[in-house]
């Protein structure tokens, strides 16, 4: 891996209030469209992004109430990865405590939600989650086209 | 900031379309659910979703969705879903939401199943 800097880099600082993930979700597709993704891909993007501020909405128990976002881009000849960092100033949490959901037990279950994970995991290249007591931080990644150009 | 959801429903024999329009979140996904009730109280046991108007949708509003699956469960009804963008389509198969409620490509191929 020769990359040293991103070609590219935006970032957001979004209250914790209804529908901020929109605005999260219009940036990813700004960055996904300059990587130069398809149509789909920029679809898929921008659903992961509003998992995860969704998830750091609804659960950090943040106290300063706010999210913030940073947006890659990465290339060495030109854009061809974008990455996102989503971090929370929250409580954080254990991974091995998320209990991975099935549709089999939702659909007679109580509790419908707590698919953020495993949607961002599906839509995304790469992802990686870092929590402890100062917040929680989910990295994202997506190559251009199909399959992530990491090494 | 609010891309508001939008409904439009069409009654047919025994079967109800519900259109929507504009992002599923939480409210999004309670309106629809208010809708599917009230199809259901009138008698219809088969609704179909077009979404052909919906770009974007969190986990949220799905998760409305499953409540609603669940319903058309207990009264034996069906739900079904039609026009979802690659992206929503992908994210259904990856909650295993196919097992539970069928998904066409467009609503021709949807009414042949549901009223056939």
């Amino acid at each position: 891996m020769t990359e040293r800097s991103p070609l590219r880099e935006v970032t957001l600082v979004l209250p914790m209030a209804p529908d901020m993930e929109l605005v999260a979700s219009q940036a990813a597709s700004a960055l996904a469209s300059f990587v130069g993704m398809s149509a789909d891909r920029v679809d898929e993007v921008r659903m992961a992004v509003v998992e995860a501020c969704i998830n750091a909405f609804e659960h950090s128990h943040s106290e300063d109430r706010h999210v913030d976002i940073t947006f890659r881009v990465w290339g060495e000849k030109g854009p061809d990865r974008l990455e996102i960092e989503v971090h929370d100033g929250g409580v954080g949490f254990s991974l091995a405590d998320v209990e991975d959901p099935h549709i089999e037990k939702k659909i007679r279950s109580g509790r419908k939600r707590g698919w953020g994970l495993k949607i961002i995991q599906g839509l995304m290249d790469e992802v990686r989650i870092l929590s402890g007591s100062r917040g929680t931080t989910v990295i994202m990644s997506k190559a251009r086209g199909g399959g992530s150009q990491e090494s | 900031m609010t891309e508001g959801l939008k409904l439009t429903i069409e009654r047919r024999d025994g079967l109800a379309v519900i259109y929507t329009e504009g992002y599923i979140n939480n409210q999004g996904g309670e309106e629809i659910a208010r809708a599917a009730y009230s199809l259901l109280d009138e008698g219809y046991r088969r609704l179909l979703l077009n979404l052909t108007g919906t770009r974007i949708i969190n986990s949220i509003g799905i998760s409305i969705l499953i409540e609603i699956i669940e319903k058309m469960l207990e009264v034996e009804g069906r739900l079904a879903f039609c026009q979802l963008t690659p992206t929503i389509e992908k994210t259904f198969h990856i909650m295993g939401l196919a097992q539970y409620a069928s998904i066409y490509p467009d609503e021709r191929a949807a009414m042949a199943q549901l009223t056939g």
